[in-house]
């Protein structure tokens, strides 16, 4: 009951506490967040203003119904009027929702086109959804691009463990913008359809293939914004969530630095590895890794896959014999029907690892140990 | 209205009927071949029901899988064929076709026709849809399961990234397109060519008029769905790229085509539903309908409106601003012929002499909660703030309160209030009542906190949540089951019914109930108006 009861004054007090000023990221469970910039504040206030109208209409509308529920009944008396037109009224009740109509559409109007103005930018990124990952690249510092994946466990999303705080809305490498700044998104799929929402930004743009949707914000304070995709993408559609910090713009510069000081490192890594064998354990254990996060989803834990959407490794042709390992590779940097492409979110030293561990896991004893100059060999033509 | 028939109904309607009952086989046989509308009718009907207990049954999979975070019951591969198939079953195999079943027992009944223009077509019409559905369920036990993308099949998700189960998905669209198109046809020719004498189009029930616009939107937008899953099966099995930008086309384009056969979609499934409403509250107000004209005008320009409003759904896709405006500005429009209707409703009950029987109480409920699914429509419309509504449960919210509470309210008002004049026999009034109101508290326990979870931020066909929706979800589902275990007490209501269970009716069944239907016996002959009656 005081659940119950909890609800309904909170109801009440998140719908009429519209104008009382409460920090811009706080968090409703009943009605539409302000969000953290100018624009998503307007949008708020719109969305209010509607909501009001609404409510206004409906309280009105039912109130004469109810009334006449109450007094016009037969079982008191009532007789029934003759009157079935009236020309007078029924032009008063097509004019002025019209009016009402035209008093909404102007905010909205005036709200639209700033919102779809990206002139101007400071910050320019590139977003890239696929199944069942975002992709961000910062176009005027291109080094710096990374992979952002749900990074929930498996374990809490099947109930063996307990969910924490953040469950299904947090990712491995959120993406990280400057306040104060105009960031433009670029909006990009590599396969099917996507959306790129960050309810605090009141940002939501479709990811189409083959095509590029822009979008912008401007935040006013720093923090971490949570989204998720919002347009059915596939079995995994409800784990693919957005995390954005913002930072102040000396901060962001310095992750930025940061950033381009660890790729160049990585690339140098790359190349050493590519000198270098991994032990048979190494290459199982990182893996093993490898496949939890990101084969797992469809090829399942025991190999089985989730025929014939998606095949078991178990027992596959191409898992077992040798003279298809390069095949083997080739699927996972490229991907195949279903299966999306790799090549761009694992490492080399990653890719030979996780082919290893597919040919030698389950029951798949090859043997066959794949290092990352081969896979080197098959991306670069030896 | 004033009616008479020219030869005494009973007299002839006995003569004839002996005649006819000669060649009625017995058994399976009179449903598989009969050309009666009222037979066809009633195979419309129970079709329509059996299917929105298997649609209900998906939904109850769902809110299941829902009821908590974390994955419990189902894989999210069989959820979304869950919501996908939910969805297809809900307007193509209840909605539609009840709205079908009721035309074809109530048109010619209503405009003094001896049966339907077409009955042989409107016997195959019929026929054809079982097997549209046996088709379409059987592609879930398929290897790799049945459709996953949703009932919007949005490409490239239905054509490079579907399984094969699309093929089976495709053909049975086609049936069941074929088979609304013939309904819509047959509709059409029958209101144009068969009313009685002095039946002029202005004198027409409300229910013929909102059908006739129906039937013509039908026929407008059901060959544009039909050349949607075309694409999508030449797309995915025949190396074209209509959708797909590698090879030249355009995947939201797809939404383009989608949303023009949708929009006018969407209002098939609720102008029938006006007509019905329109018939049942003036009974009960014991008052004409106010604004009859209007009535008829409101519902042609809803019509119109209804095929320049389709990327209101596609807010998101990227859009020119201008474009965004004119589908903004547009679907605002609609909102001023839809409130002309609610007034007029509500000026009809005004200073009338009101009684609530079952029927006006589905109706009464489906004028509130009709128009509370319509200002979230208004809402919606609002593009800027679209843009946090769209794909949440916002809209989730908003198309079940028009669809369930709208659509599906009218259905069962509909049944309540011409069910006598079928069977002949009153209903189970105390059953009617506790099928009423637990529909109508367990509704809104399902819907109304959906609008909450929406504007919080959770996204729509998500198998599994973030914590800060876990109460309402958990809330939602409790309605959700109770809600479906109410209809059952629709069932055992019909089954009664169809046994000739209750109280005989008069010939005007409800006190305050005018037009052709309610002078006609009680129940109605099997062939009724073989000689027109003469309105005057």
């Amino acid at each position: 009951m005081n659940r119950v009861t909890s609800l309904l004054v909170g109801a009440l007090v998140a719908f009429s506490n519209s104008a009382i000023a409460s920090t811009a990221a706080e968090r409703s469970d009943l009605n539409l967040r302000q969000g953290v910039s100018d624009i998503s504040l307007e949008v708020y206030d719109l969305h209010m203003l509607m909501f009001w109208i609404c409510v206004v209409i409906g309280v009105v509308v039912f109130g004469v119904m109810f009334y006449s529920m109450v007094m016009h009944r037969k079982s008191t008396g009532a007789k029934p009027a003759n009157f079935h037109e009236n020309v007078k009224v029924e032009v008063l009740w097509t004019v002025i929702p019209f009016i009402i109509l035209i008093a909404m559409a102007w905010p909205a109007a005036t709200t639209l086109i700033a919102m779809e103005d990206t002139s101007e930018a400071d910050v320019t990124i590139i977003v890239t959804g696929s199944q069942w990952k975002w992709h961000y690249k910062y176009k005027d510092n291109p080094e710096v691009e990374f992979f952002s994946l749900l990074a929930t466990q498996r374990e809490q999303i099947n109930n063996k463990f307990t969910k924490g705080e953040n469950y299904l809305l947090e990712v491995d490498r959120p993406l990280v913008i400057p306040t104060g700044k105009k960031v433009r998104f670029l909006i990009t799929s590599d396969d099917v359809i996507h959306s790129w929402w960050v309810p605090d930004f009141a940002i939501k743009k479709d990811a189409n293939p083959g095509f590029i949707n822009e979008a912008w914000t401007n935040v006013n304070e720093p923090g971490i914004y949570r989204g998720q995709c919002a347009e059915l993408c596939g079995q995994d559609h409800g784990f693919m969530p957005v995390v954005v910090i913002a930072k102040d713009p000396a901060e962001y510069e310095a992750w930025l630095k940061a950033e381009e000081a660890i790729a160049m490192r990585a690339k140098e890594e790359e190349q050493r590895l590519l000198s270098m064998n991994m032990s048979m354990d190494e290459l199982m254990s990182q893996g093993k890794k490898i496949y939890d996060t990101a084969c797992i989803a469809c090829h399942q834990a025991n190999g089985g896959g989730l025929p014939p959407m998606f095949p078991a490794l178990k027992g596959s042709k191409i898992a077992l014999e040798k003279q298809n390992i390069p095949v083997h590779i080739s699927m996972i940097i490229d991907g195949k029907n279903n299966m999306p492409a790799f090549g761009k979110q694992l490492s080399m030293s990653e890719i030979a690892a996780v082919v290893t561990y597919e040919r030698n896991a389950w029951g798949n004893n090859t043997g066959d140990m794949v290092q990352a100059k081969d896979v080197n060999a098959i991306i670069n033509g030896k | 209205m004033n009616t008479e028939t020219v030869n005494d109904a009973h007299d002839s309607h006995d003569g004839h009927d002996a005649h006819h009952e000669h060649h009625i086989p017995k058994g399976i046989l009179r449903w598989l071949f009969t050309t009666n509308h009222k037979d066809i009718g009633t195979l419309y009907l129970w079709f329509a029901f059996i299917m929105f207990l298997i649609g209900g049954a998906m939904a109850m999979v769902i809110r299941a899988e829902l009821f908590q975070p974390g994955l419990q019951i189902v894989e999210p591969h069989f959820f979304n064929q869950m919501t996908t198939v939910h969805g297809l079953i809900m307007v193509f195999g209840a909605v539609m076709p009840a709205f079908t079943g009721l035309a074809n027992w109530l048109v010619p009944m209503m405009i003094g026709a001896p049966d339907m223009a077409l009955p042989r077509m409107n016997n195959w019409s019929f026929w054809i849809l079982p097997f549209a559905f046996l088709i379409l369920l059987s592609s879930l036990f398929m290897d790799g399961g049945g459709p996953a993308f949703g009932w919007t099949f949005y490409a490239p998700l239905s054509t490079q990234y579907s399984g094969d189960s699309t093929a089976l998905f495709v053909f049975s669209v086609h049936i069941m397109g074929i088979s609304s198109i013939m309904g819509a046809i047959n509709v059409v020719v029958t209101i144009l060519n068969m009313r009685a004498p002095g039946m002029t189009y202005m004198k027409m029930p409300l229910f013929v008029w909102t059908w006739l616009i129906t039937a013509f939107l039908l026929i407008a937008v059901m060959p544009v769905l039909a050349g949607a899953v075309t694409m999508v099966l030449t797309d995915k099995f025949f190396g074209t790229s209509f959708f797909d930008a590698a090879g030249g086309g355009d995947p939201v384009m797809f939404q383009h085509i989608f949303w023009f056969f949708g929009h006018p979609e969407v209002y098939i499934m609720i102008l029938p539903a006006f007509g019905i409403i329109s018939a049942i509250v003036p009974t009960f107000s014991r008052k004409k309908l106010f604004g009859y004209a209007s009535m008829v005008y409101a519902t042609a320009s809803i019509a119109l409106l209804s095929f320049i409003v389709w990327a209101h759904h596609m807010f998101t896709t990227g859009m020119p601003v201008a474009a965004e405006m004119f589908f903004m500005f547009a679907t605002m429009l609609i909102s001023v012929p839809t409130g002309v209707k609610v007034f007029n409703w509500v000026a009809t009950m005004w200073r009338g002499s009101l009684t609530f029987e079952v029927p006006m109480m589905f109706a009464i409920a489906f004028i509130v909660l009709f128009t509370i699914g319509g200002l979230s429509g208004l809402m919606l419309a609002i593009t800027p703030v679209d843009f946090q509504y769209h794909d949440t449960y916002f809209v989730v919210a908003h198309f079940h309160y028009v669809l369930v509470t709208g659509a599906v309210f009218s259905i069962m008002a509909a049944v309540y209030y011409w069910l006598p004049k079928w069977t002949g026999k009153m209903f189970d009034i105390t059953l009617a009542k506790w099928h009423f109101w637990c529909s109508l508290i367990s509704v809104n326990v399902l819907f109304f906190p959906m609008h909450f979870v929406g504007l919080a931020g959770m996204p729509r066909r998500i198998p599994d949540y973030a914590l800060q929706f876990a109460d309402f979800n958990k809330w939602i589902s409790i309605g959700g089951f109770a809600f479906g275990l109410s209809q059952l007490i629709f069932l055992v209501l019909i089954i009664k019914a169809c046994r000739k269970i209750g109280e005989p009716v008069s010939d005007q069944v409800w006190e305050g109930a005018e037009g052709l239907e309610w002078e006609i016996p009680s129940p109605a002959p099997y062939h009724t108006f073989e000689t027109p009656p003469v309105i005057r």
